[in-house]
């Protein structure tokens, strides 16, 4: 059998792909077909799951459930169609965001002095090593009534002579959208810089000389030729926003609810994990198609660079 | 000369992003030698030295360790030192799998052709393009039903029921790395050049001796760095981990979620600043490292 396995290409390829290949088949592969099972199930009165196919799952995301009250046989409430609606426009804003903080950033770098460059790639590198946890809790720290930016405002009102209520930040989607945007900056900056990086100088030079002005330089050099970059980016940022509730749950409490929140408490508060299942894989399938569209459109930006 | 480079609006947008990354991590490091223990506004640095801690209301007055009377709280807190030590077990654990496991992959889909060989790399793509919730859901799933089943099978009561622990996640983490792992070393491996090999089978050697004497080596800094990130991806993972986790298997960014969620007193900062001290460190000697070897 060694003899075999020493001319067979084919079986070396297979021998050597064998550990990875079980693993993903049996961490990755089969917990998907499972959670798609699981979710045409019932749930159990113990929190469990009875098989059988059933769409009730699905129609509650749909908004439509049976257990309405005034003895109607069914009816619309469109609670969790929000909440799908809410994370996928969070996911665009702190996109569209990210990119527009980031672009400057990656531009400067890219363009900076080759010997500085490393410092403020790594600058930029610093926060994206510490723990998200951290970062989530730092903004927590700044948006609180008695936070340090309250605690700013509220001196630069007392200088101007204004009366000054601290404001409620947090707790709030826009302290959810400012984490966000906070957590996955660094993720946008790379892919652009690593795209930006790639102009070569001449091709500024070139521009210059055949007289384009810096907007026409930018808008017809400089950033269809990051557009990969953008792209890349782009993938990086949504669909981790789409599936995050780590941020919504500790910068939004009870307030913000999002996809992933909503997961997250049908397995462990509410115990449903045929309906959590369902939820989950409708995530997925969003997160697919926004992404085939998306690429199909703009490409898959090949620069996805592994810091 | 290019007219951009002077941009001020470039300047000064870097500037202020710049500041926008920082600022909260440096006020959370501030807030880590804050006298008040409720921790809500900064009430000033622990003033004095003394023999035993003294508190008035909320605000410690002085202590043994004086400023640092935090870091001193946290390094007598037994929960903080087994998360920790878990974290290290798992992420070293699922990183020497996963290398090794993610290495052997890269190698069989860059120059093999085997059954199977279009499946591995789109499953191996999957676990990038999916929010990590739906994988970590999908794991919890499999290992709740698998775990029922066979506990009713074999009668397992009490401590010998399986359940999710230190297993569970390491298993976990090596799902999810692999991928990494595989991507990087691939990547490296396309770039690769034969004649290299060519040349050494010419001279007489055979295949595993070429593999450990010209290829391997030069594959070395993209499985490394494969390792690194795998490393890196396991310290830092909360999601899955999150799903899988168990009594006794709690790591440092689950701890410090827990704590977020109840009692919040500077000693989570104290825990922050010191883990944001130990990966700069370790990234400056990683780069002293590297600059040496180049």
């Amino acid at each position: 059998m060694l003899k075999r396995l020493r001319e067979s290409k084919s079986a070396q390829g297979t021998l050597l792909a064998m550990p990875t290949m079980l693993w993903m088949l049996a961490l990755l592969i089969i917990p998907l077909i499972l959670t798609t099972i699981i979710s045409f199930g019932k749930r159990s009165p113990d929190g469990d799951v009875i098989y059988t196919f059933t769409l009730d799952n699905y129609v509650r995301l749909l908004g439509y459930s049976t257990n309405c009250d005034a003895g109607q046989a069914s009816c619309f409430d469109p609670l969790y169609l929000h909440i799908l609606s809410r994370s996928l426009s969070l996911a665009f804003n702190t996109t569209v965001l990210v990119i527009l903080l980031a672009y400057p950033l990656a531009y400067f770098i890219a363009r900076a002095n080759p010997k500085r460059r490393n410092t403020f790639l790594f600058m930029v590198l610093v926060p994206l090593w510490t723990n998200f946890v951290i970062r989530v809790y730092a903004w927590m720290m700044l948006l609180r009534k008695e936070g340090v930016i309250n605690l700013g405002l509220g001196w630069l009102a007392g200088l101007v002579g204004l009366d000054f209520q601290p404001l409620e930040m947090l707790y709030t989607p826009g302290a959810v959208l400012v984490g966000m945007v906070y957590e996955f900056l660094p993720f946008m900056i790379l892919p652009i810089f690593t795209s930006l990086e790639k102009i070569e100088n001449s091709l500024y030079e070139a521009a210059a000389d055949l007289g384009a002005n810096p907007i026409k330089t930018f808008l017809r050099v400089t950033l269809p030729l990051s557009m990969p970059g953008v792209v890349a980016g782009t993938i990086l940022v949504f669909i981790p926003v789409m599936g995050t509730f780590i941020v919504s749950d500790i910068l939004g409490g009870r307030q913000v609810i999002l996809v992933g929140n909503l997961i997250q408490r049908q397995f462990l508060d509410a115990r449903d994990p045929t309906f959590g299942s369902a939820a989950s894989l409708i995530l997925m399938i969003m997160t697919l198609i926004v992404t085939y569209f998306y690429t199909r459109k703009f490409g898959f930006g090949e620069e996805i660079v592994a810091a | 000369m290019n007219p951009h480079r002077r941009s001020p609006f470039v300047i000064v947008a870097t500037i202020l992003v710049y500041i926008f990354l920082y600022a909260p991590i440096l006020v959370l490091m501030v807030f880590s030698f804050n006298a008040s223990r409720a921790n809500v506004k900064f009430e000033g640095i622990i003033p004095a030295f003394s023999e035993r801690v003294s508190m008035d209301g909320s605000l410690v007055q002085s202590s043994p360790c004086g400023p640092f009377h935090w870091f001193c709280e946290l390094a007598r807190n037994r929960d903080v030192k087994e998360a920790a030590g878990n974290t290290l077990l798992i992420a070293v654990i699922s990183t020497l799998t996963s290398t090794v496991i993610g290495t052997m992959a890269a190698l069989a889909l860059q120059r093999y052709n085997f059954r199977l060989k279009a499946f591995s790399q789109v499953s191996l793509y999957i676990p990038i393009v999916i929010p990590e919730i739906v994988m970590g859901i999908g794991i919890l799933v499999l290992f709740s039903q698998l775990f029922g089943v066979l506990n009713n099978a074999l009668s397992l009561t009490g401590d010998s029921r399986l359940a999710l622990g230190l297993g569970t996640v390491i298993v976990s983490h090596i799902a999810f790395s692999v991928p990494f792992v595989t991507l990087v070393v691939q990547a490296r491996l396309q770039g690769f050049d034969k004649s290299f090999e060519e040349a050494a089978m010419d001279l007489g050697a055979d295949e595993w001796t070429t593999f450990r004497r010209v290829t391997f080596p030069m594959i070395l800094p993209g499985v490394l760095s494969g390792g690194l990130l795998a490393f890196t991806l396991s310290l830092d993972d909360f999601v899955i981990t999150f799903f899988t986790n168990g009594p006794g298997s709690t790591t440092l960014p689950i701890y410090v979620y827990g704590l977020l969620r109840r009692i919040i007193t500077p000693q989570v900062n104290a825990l922050s600043t010191v883990w944001i001290l130990i990966v700069l460190s370790a990234v400056f000697l990683l780069q002293r490292l590297q600059s040496r070897e180049a």
